[in-house]
């Protein structure tokens, strides 16, 4: 079996006293949708956080399989993470709001730069063509998503529909080997989760590109996901197809309660006013 | 109303968009080298101290407007480049030699003030910048063996290698060759993965970030490549004077400046060059409308200060985007005509970015 792209080993993170995720360990295999499924405040997010630096684990470790083997994740400075291959969206959308959408899939571009500051101080050829060529890159990411219309406008007049389609047109742009994909359906009506579904599986079938995602909205996850994984807490309470998850009597604990734990909130009904 | 038809990338990457760009630009060229024999020497003077501003400005704009970091001191820049370069020119160095260790040393200085850029933001950078302002300008002051103190400087013409810039048309050209290459440096920036890395900077940290962003060094870049513009601007507005003293440098000018591209409009190169004409012409107005005004008025103390008061807070309660913002409306308008509609640059306001992680 090909060695995980992705491999987190007894994960935590402590916040104060809140221990936002509690040994946390899961395999990424290349070429498969991973999703993260589970109530508001689980610590998914935390663990994208963790994956794309932007916290450091209280302990436990990330091995990633980088352009030059095996790594430690967790030792690399947070800006590294992106030119390693993994790239990331964001929960509430964290684009280049005054900039236009080519503008925004550019910077995506940016771990691809051949040139330093004096051939872009002086415009060189070098630095032309390299502009040139990236310019070729986002277009192709541009006709991928189908954002031709909006290839101009400035992100500030875009509704969230579209801004969410150009924040994973920057991801894809930055030519990764892992997309990181926090709540990739969240706002969108069901049209457009349609299309992101389609997405999804051309980015893992036509592009071979890993997707770890974050989601909600069962639908879209038992349609593109080859495994998943519940949090609870912190904590990790399932793992496997979509289908076992979501038959887990632990994770439909997590989300609808047991029966004794609704039977408490009853009130004044027959029975109970006679056991008082 | 212009369409461009574009079958090739090269066409988003040229500077000059279309026709009308070479030929509005080419006549602005054509009109700021003829300007010594159209001009009269009083008014060359002043847009030999526009172009001055413009480069200090140029910076200035690099570091708030595309990078979005405020600095409060940054006359101080100026300071440190114009008394490399008189100390040094007074030696004998040659022009282009201690403009360049001007702009390095401003630069270096800039790298050291970056430092606290990269921990604090907003208005506490704007402190820690503001108390750096009055460092320099005190270091300015009890220096006396290389600054000689509060009384200032006198510094010498600039010698471009044996060759003396005596007239004042000399000098302008020299201005005018300096403020265009600074132009295009700042320009070629932000069509390249530098300056849309300060842009990113600004608009996004977390995800610049995770684009694979170092956002020291770039924080540190803007910040040098700033200083090293006030440093020239420095330089050039020592010569335009002949004579520097640490009270030039204090934070009025600083405020100057912050006023100035805020005036022309923040985040835009042209912001950078109306926010100069602004803050030279403004004081000529209002010295030339005094005679007009009731005595009480015209003659008042502080008029200056209160007529550039009420057009900062008239800037940016109705146009916060400045003069190249309305700029921007009165061309669409005249493109557009009769269909411009009155709501079109209003921006909608944006409830969803989240201010978690910043």
């Amino acid at each position: 079996m090909n060695p995980p792209l992705l491999s987190a080993q007894h994960l935590s993170v402590r916040f104060g006293g809140v221990l936002a995720v509690n040994d946390v360990s899961f395999d990424v295999q290349q070429g498969e949708v991973f999703t993260l499924i589970g109530p508001n405040g689980a610590g998914k997010t935390t663990v994208f956080n963790l994956i794309s630096r932007i916290y450091t684990p209280t302990s436990g470790e990330i091995d990633y399989l980088g352009p030059q083997g095996m790594l430690k994740l967790t030792e690399q400075p947070p800006q590294n993470v992106a030119s390693l291959g993994i790239a990331r969206t964001f929960q509430n959308i964290e684009l280049f709001e005054h900039a236009s959408v080519l503008h925004n899939l550019l910077i995506g571009r940016h771990t691809h730069r051949s040139t330093g500051l004096w051939q872009d101080l002086f415009f060189t050829r070098e630095a032309r063509e390299a502009e040139l060529a990236s310019r070729e890159k986002a277009e192709e990411v541009i006709d991928f998503l189908g954002l031709q219309h909006h290839r101009d406008s400035f992100v500030a007049g875009l509704p969230y529909g579209v801004r969410k389609v150009v924040e994973l047109a920057r991801a894809l742009c930055t030519q990764p080997k892992l997309l990181l994909l926090d709540e990739p359906s969240s706002g969108l009506n069901v049209e457009e989760t349609d299309d992101m579904a389609f997405w999804i599986q051309d980015i893992k079938n036509d592009l071979g590109i890993t997707v770890l995602m974050v989601e909600h909205d069962m639908g879209l996850v038992s349609k593109v996901s080859d495994r998943v994984l519940a949090m609870n807490q912190g904590e990790v309470l399932a793992m496997g197809s979509p289908k076992e998850v979501q038959n887990d009597p632990r994770v439909v604990e997590a989300y609808l309660g047991t029966v004794d734990d609704v039977a408490s909130l009853r009130r004044n009904t027959p029975d109970t006013a006679e056991a008082r | 109303m212009r369409f461009i038809f574009k079958t090739h990338y090269a066409q988003d990457i040229v500077l000059a968009k279309h026709g009308g760009h070479w030929f509005w630009y080419g006549a602005l060229m054509l009109l700021l080298l003829a300007a010594p024999w159209l001009f009269a020497e009083y008014w060359l003077a002043q847009m030999t101290l526009v172009l001055i501003y413009s480069i200090a400005g140029l910076g200035i704009m690099l570091l708030a407007g595309f990078t979005g970091l405020f600095s409060m001191g940054h006359a101080a820049f100026l300071g440190v480049g114009a008394y490399t370069h008189a100390v040094l020119t007074n030696m004998g160095v040659p022009f282009p030699l201690a403009l360049a260790c001007a702009a390095a040393l401003s630069a270096l200085v800039g790298v050291v003030v970056g430092l606290p850029a990269l921990r604090v933001k907003g208005i506490y950078l704007g402190i820690a910048t503001l108390s750096f302002g009055f460092i320099v300008e005190e270091v300015l002051a009890r220096w006396e063996s290389v600054t000689g103190g509060n009384a200032g400087i006198h510094i010498k013409k600039p010698n471009l290698f044996g060759w003396v810039l005596e007239s004042g048309d000399q000098f302008y050209y020299l201005c005018l060759v300096i403020t265009v290459a600074a132009t295009l440096g700042i320009l070629n920036l932000l069509r390249t993965p530098t300056g849309r890395a300060f842009v990113a900077i600004r608009d996004s940290e977390i995800s610049a970030q995770s684009m694979g962003i170092h956002l020291a060094y770039y924080k540190t870049l803007s910040f040098s490549l700033s200083a090293a513009l006030a440093g020239v601007a420095g330089a050039l507005y020592a010569h335009n004077l002949q004579f520097i003293s640490p009270d030039q440098f204090n934070i009025l000018q600083s405020i100057d400046l912050l006023l100035m591209i805020v005036i022309g409009g923040v985040g835009s190169v042209h912001g950078a060059f109306l926010g100069a004409i602004f803050l030279i012409s403004m004081p000529q107005l209002i010295s030339m409308t005094k005679d007009y005004l009731p005595a009480a008025v015209g003659q008042a103390p502080g008029l200056q200060a209160f007529v550039y008061g009420v057009v900062l807070i008239a800037f940016v309660l109705f146009e916060p985007m400045g003069l190249y913002g309305r700029w921007l409306k009165v061309r669409t308008y005249l493109q557009m005509f009769p269909f411009y509609r009155k709501g079109m640059f209003k921006r909608q306001k944006s409830f969803q970015k989240s201010d978690r992680l910043k």
